[in-house]
């Protein structure tokens, strides 16, 4: 029999199944940031009081006359950068997710989508694991509520590699951009080589039995339930970093193969992935889907661990959601 | 300016009124008051002050003008139609009509020389904001203007973006707002009263000057003035809503409402008579 393995086109990091490596989530921005900074003067970083927690300092301390601390304003800061991203400039306007798509939504709407202003929104301490900053902080409805607009494209990468491959991709990429990301350690699941493509979701683990299109931190405990139910149940594992445009060919070859879908997020799974895979499924190829995220409900202060597990964002939840579809398709 | 040049730009605003009330009843949607008071201003904007080229409207040397308050998109329109942007004729036939480029409000995609989109309050001056910023960054000499009302300063991000703009010294910003105490639901100062306002912007570290805003000497004098003030410069336009047609003035119902083609054909000699007595 063979033993369980990672898909090796994709040059993932083997030890996520013996002892992860960890790193934090939004490291991988500061250093995408600064990385692109270098690569072009273009490059602007606006930011919301937040530069240190959002990892945009690296950039400032390099860059000062390319930083601009707007101070506690997310309307004013989408506004400023849009006016610059006029004049040819990159901005990249980070926040937390709560506040930045929270609190300027219409600004992004407006000043950014419909006048398809080459803006680049960073959301940083999305989900629930900011933890005890309670529920106030956790940003859980970012994704549903930019995904309803036009022109914009959402990228929710699965860990460190991929948040600064998708930083310094959102740099070269002319339009709009919704990038978000957590604030904790992250199993590092990607490597420098693992392929990334905006638009493009990837086969982290082939299977046949059941298809779960994961994103975020999610994508590890997507593959931890894979390989706790192999060899009896075979999971596909799709990392969708991108969430918009949804990469539909990729996700529908898979579920016509699997003919069963989970998806996972750490977002409302009103609207978010979930929305937007199960939007493309009963359009295209209906199949018996599950998706697990945070349902409908407002998060509560706590340890990031805790919270996890109380929201059903587990392994676990997971696997009961496969073992759910698994029985709705025979 | 000699007297010659003015009267030029006096005939210029009338006929801009009549076009733009023939493009309002024959949209028969839009805003009349507003614009109508604001002309003296755009006139002044695209005749007098910007350093601009109507052929070539992405000139990188050009100064910026961001209209902010979208609403007041007839006037924007007609002035540039006048200045030689697009032709009068399409501005009067479609405005806000299906599939047009005269969008009810101003869309930077949809036609040449609009730099912005606007339409929902406060986010043009923020953008006005960025823009100078970025001017300031390329060391760039070209200046940034930008149209508010007086409604539209009720929005939070005028304030964060005036906060900003007066912390961060932008003298080659020079904005305007149109204080002509309307607003949809009645007079400014009855909905939420925006007085002291000359006050609070000097409090935000902006240079005010207080102008009468269908004086084109005031207005192009205080922008001349704005430009040697090293910080950014508010000009209070104190203007009548409607002005030039008697039945309109300072008459807040006329916020939102284009004329009907029978008042139109009562507004038309009025302003006739207005040009012919210049």
């Amino acid at each position: 029999m063979n033993a369980f393995k990672l898909n090796p086109k994709m040059f993932l990091n083997q030890k996520i199944l013996t002892k992860p490596e960890m790193e934090l989530h939004r490291l991988g921005f500061g250093e995408g940031l600064l990385e692109a900074g270098k690569k072009d003067e273009a490059v602007v970083g606006l930011c919301c009081d937040l530069t240190g927690s959002t990892k945009m300092d690296l950039f400032a301390k390099e860059f000062p006359e390319r930083f601009v601390e707007v101070g506690i304003a997310e309307q004013n800061m989408i506004g400023i950068a849009s006016g610059m991203a006029l004049e040819g400039k990159i901005p990249f306007c980070a926040s937390y997710a709560v506040f930045n798509p929270g609190r300027n939504w219409d600004q992004i709407r407006v000043s950014v989508c419909y006048s398809k202003t080459n803006v680049k929104i960073v959301g940083a301490h999305a989900g629930i694991s900011v933890g005890k900053d309670g529920a106030t902080h956790q940003g859980l409805e970012d994704i549903a509520s930019i995904r309803v607009i036009p022109n914009i494209t959402i990228l929710a990468p699965a860990d460190y590699d991929e948040n600064k491959k998708a930083t310094l991709e959102s740099a070269k990429f002319v339009g709009p951009i919704y990038l978000r990301f957590g604030r904790e350690l992250v199993p590092k699941i990607t490597t420098s080589q693992t392929p990334f493509k905006i638009g493009k979701a990837q086969i982290f683990v082939e299977g046949v039995d059941v298809t779960v299109v994961a994103c975020g931190p999610l994508v590890y405990e997507a593959i931890k339930a894979a390989r706790i139910l192999y060899p009896k149940i075979k999971v596909e594992v799709i990392n969708s970093p991108t969430i918009k445009p949804l990469d539909s060919g990729t996700i529908l070859k898979s579920a016509k193969k699997t003919r069963a879908v989970v998806t996972a997020e750490e977002a409302q799974i009103i609207g978010g992935l979930g929305g937007a895979v199960a939007e493309c499924l009963s359009e295209n190829f209906p199949v018996p889907m599950r998706r697990v995220g945070v349902k409908d409900t407002f998060g509560e202060t706590g340890g990031p661990d805790d919270l996890i597990k109380k929201y059903g964002l587990k392994s676990a939840d997971i696997i009961k959601a496969i073992n759910e579809v698994i029985e709705l398709k025979k | 300016m000699t007297d010659a040049e003015i009267l030029k730009l006096k005939k210029i605003a009338v006929d801009c009124r009549i076009d733009m009330l023939k493009a309002l009843a024959n949209a028969q949607s839009g805003h009349s008051a507003g614009p109508l008071g604001s002309i003296e201003f755009f006139v002044a904007m695209y005749f007098s002050i910007l350093n601009h080229n109507p052929k070539n409207p992405a000139l990188p040397e050009r100064d910026r003008f961001v209209l902010s308050a979208g609403h007041y998109a007839p006037a924007l329109y007609v002035a540039m139609a006048h200045a030689g942007y697009f032709p009068v004729a399409e501005f009067i036939k479609t405005l806000r009509q299906f599939e047009t480029r005269f969008q009810g409000h101003p869309h930077n995609l949809a036609l040449p020389g609009i730099e912005t989109t606007s339409g929902p309050l406060g986010q043009g001056i923020s953008q006005a904001v960025g823009i100078a910023l970025a001017a300031k960054m390329d060391k760039k000499n070209h200046r940034v203007y930008c149209l508010t009302t007086d409604g539209e300063t009720q929005e939070g991000q005028v304030w964060e973006a005036l906060m900003f703009a007066g912390a961060k010294n932008l003298d080659n910003l020079t904005a305007f707002i149109d204080r002509n105490f309307i607003q949809i639901d009645g007079n400014t100062e009855d909905v939420l009263a925006l007085e002291p306002l000359a006050d609070k912007y000097r409090a935000f570290s902006w240079h005010v000057i207080e102008v009468d805003g269908h004086n084109f000497q005031q207005i192009i004098e205080a922008t001349e003035e704005s430009k040697s003030v090293h910080r950014p410069t508010m000009i209070i336009l104190h203007t009548i809503p409607g002005k030039g047609v008697k039945e309109i003035e300072n008459d807040y119902s006329w916020h939102g409402r284009p004329p009907t083609q029978d008042e139109l054909k009562k507004f038309l000699p009025e302003l006739e008579e207005i040009k012919n007595n210049l």
